[in-house]
């Protein structure tokens, strides 16, 4: 029993967490908090795959959360949903609850082939041109998507809410947050086992020295492909979850801000720890949302002691210029993150008693 | 035939921005093997600095336009080279002591770009400035191809630089130890060579060189905004890595080049295309030629 406590703790607080949505004790707000927690702990967490275990320098992962997101939500507004472009659901919206995973799937695996785009060049590649190509990406697919018109190109697309009011037509419960919850702990799940197994270990090998992992039969190149492929596929779930919780999705929203944030999750909470990641991930969201309190609030007590002129007020642009301070000083003080490396268990080793691994 | 001419005009002059901008990153990464990635806002800080200097040239002194041009441009250039050559002093050069990793100082140059699009955002706020008037336009027209006399100075003033680069960087003792420290960071000191005066050298050219272009830029698209660093930076960026990273006359080219590729593109087919094809032309060329036009593959000896 001791050992399965952390899995059963784990699911308790999924089922609390669902529970209290359903129950109207955590208001709107919170929620779409905690389902951002999740959705930035897949992106973090699978970034990590290429940028912490592989050791390559891939700041383009917002692309591929986009062509997730984009797939996703045209498919299930085409499936589930009336709609002006797609005229009469294909399914009766009754199915809808039944059909949304198999969707948000379809997504990363769609994701996965364009992983391709970034995969088979990095054969060859390495280091800093890799960057390019993966920023390259990014750019391709944002501009790609733009010059789409049938899926709104650059106004954007949504119809999402309505596939969503169809699920809860069905059962009255909060899905989102289910999908969340369940995505994020298949992708974290999957991570885990991948980068553990002996097969996962050739992309750790990468990292240290490729030509000796070359020289050991790890056959570089499928390690590549597979590391890029799992990392853009969990991206593109990511992308999924992403659009439909918000209801609306905007190539503009998948650039490369949103890839810079990708990375700061992923060195603020070091290369190669999923533990990192995770906690990163939740550090960096809730330091996001305080933010949008703490700023206002700094302002006016600024202006209170008259030290600001009364024309200029703090706005939340500033939020922009704390965050890439804050990982300034993280490179300068303790670059290796905050777990470095590392994951919980290496730290507590006590921890070890409560989940079994195999 | 007319259109193709004005057109390569046009693509000299976007290729000059582009290859002025490169200029700058190439040298940096040439001397540290480090992609500067926060180059492009310095470009934008550059085009800020430009507009006030300008502006308060213009409002205090009285000075005629071509005086307060000719004032302006070293002006830029110096200031511009002091935020450069800060950056590296508050962010680059304590990473460099300690010997850290690569990618933490990559990591660090995109985060103080970023600092300096939304510093700028944050500050001044988000109404576009438009930069004044310095130029009386003269337009030179042959037959059917027109040229400004603002794109005679663009066009001569990358090509200036680039000659000056070159021969500093292979003629003069400096750019002997510029190539030095590119060549062995370790043994160099050891020659006594101060590799920090060095660095620093390498980032006032650089920056310098984006003071200009920003000067250069603000006056013939006279409006400026926050991000307008951000686009033109990777693209330049992307342009010197076609070229080769570290070689400037890969550098040079590769401006022109995708400067040529973006207005073809644009004369073609719709403009939202522009970047869907720019970044396609650059993904096949590095798929054929990973190190770039005039790179060097590097071996490793094991």
């Amino acid at each position: 029993m001791q050992k399965y406590s952390f899995n059963i703790g784990i699911w308790a607080m999924a089922a609390i967490v669902v529970a209290f949505s359903q129950f109207g004790a955590l208001d709107l707000y919170i929620q779409s908090v905690i389902m951002f927690i999740g959705i930035n702990i897949i992106l973090s967490s699978s970034l990590n795959v290429v940028n912490g275990y592989m050791g390559e320098f891939s700041c383009g992962h917002a692309g591929f959360m986009c062509i997730g997101a984009y797939v996703s939500s045209v498919l299930s507004v085409m499936f589930f949903a009336q709609d002006k472009i797609f005229g009469a659901p294909i399914l009766p919206p009754e199915m809808a609850p039944l059909g949304f995973p198999i969707i948000i799937i379809i997504a990363g695996l769609v994701s996965a082939v364009a992983g391709l785009i970034v995969a088979i060049p990095s054969f060859k590649t390495r280091g800093d041109y890799l960057a390019i190509i993966t920023i390259a990406a990014n750019y391709m697919v944002i501009s790609a998507i733009e010059n789409m018109d049938i899926i709104g190109g650059p106004r954007g697309f949504m119809g999402m809410k309505r596939v969503l009011n169809a699920m809860e037509d069905v059962i009255d419960i909060p899905w989102m947050m289910i999908w969340v919850i369940l995505g994020t702990f298949a992708s974290i799940w999957i991570i885990r086992r991948f980068v553990s197994s002996t097969y996962g270990k050739g992309i750790m090998s990468i990292c240290q020295d490729e030509v000796a992992a070359e020289i050991m039969s790890v056959d570089t190149n499928k390690m590549k492909m597979a590391a890029f492929m799992l990392s853009s596929g969990l991206a593109g779930v990511a992308g999924a979850l992403f659009a439909h919780v918000l209801g609306y999705v905007n190539p503009q929203s998948f650039n490369i801000m949103k890839s810079t944030e990708c990375l700061v999750m992923v060195y603020l909470g070091g290369m190669g720890s999923l533990g990192g990641s995770i906690l990163s991930a939740i550090f960096f969201t809730l330091m996001l949302e305080m933010l949008r309190f703490i700023i206002p609030a700094i302002d006016t007590g600024l202006h209170f002691l008259n030290l600001l002129p009364d024309s200029y007020h703090l706005s939340q642009v500033w939020k922009w210029v704390l965050i890439p301070l804050t990982l300034i000083l993280l490179m300068q003080f303790r670059p290796e993150g905050i777990m470095g490396n590392k994951e919980l268990p290496d730290l507590f080793p006590r921890l070890k008693k409560f989940y079994k691994f195999k | 035939m007319d259109i193709l001419i004005q057109n390569l005009l046009n693509g000299l002059q976007w290729g000059s921005f582009y290859a002025l901008i490169a200029l700058g990153y190439t040298l940096v990464y040439g001397v540290l093997l480090l992609i500067n990635f926060a180059h492009g806002d310095i470009f934008m800080v550059g085009a800020y600095i430009a507009f006030f200097v300008a502006t308060a040239l213009l409002g205090f002194l009285d000075f005629a336009p071509w005086m307060v041009l000719a004032l302006t441009v070293p002006l830029t250039m110096i200031l511009t080279a002091g935020v450069g050559v800060t950056l590296e002093r508050i962010a680059y050069r304590p990473l460099r002591r300690k010997g850290a990793h690569r990618l933490y100082v990559v990591i660090t140059a995109l985060m103080c770009g970023l600092i300096l699009e939304n510093g700028n955002l944050a500050l001044l706020g988000a109404s576009r400035k438009k930069f004044p008037e310095l130029l009386d336009k003269v337009i030179y027209t042959f037959g059917n191809v027109s040229v400004t006399n603002l794109k005679i100075i663009v066009i001569f003033a990358a090509i200036t630089v680039f000659l000056l680069l070159q021969f500093i960087v292979t003629k003069t003792k400096i750019g002997m130890a510029m190539r030095g420290i590119s060549y062995d960071k370790f043994a160099i000191p050891l020659m006594g060579i101060p590799i920090d005066n060095v660095i620093v050298f390498t980032f006032v050219l650089g920056s310098g060189m984006a003071g200009l272009a920003g000067l250069l830029f603000a006056m013939s698209y006279p409006i400026l905004e926050p991000y307008m660093g951000a686009l033109i930076g990777w693209k330049a960026f992307i342009a010197a890595v076609v070229g080769g990273i570290g070689d400037i006359r890969g550098a040079f080219i590769g401006g022109f080049l995708l400067g040529f590729i973006e207005v073809g593109v644009v004369a073609l087919f719709p403009s939202t295309f522009r970047d869907l094809f720019a970044f396609s032309i650059l993904l096949v060329i590095l798929w054929i030629k990973p190190t770039g036009l005039f790179g060097v593959a590097k071996t490793t000896k094991i």
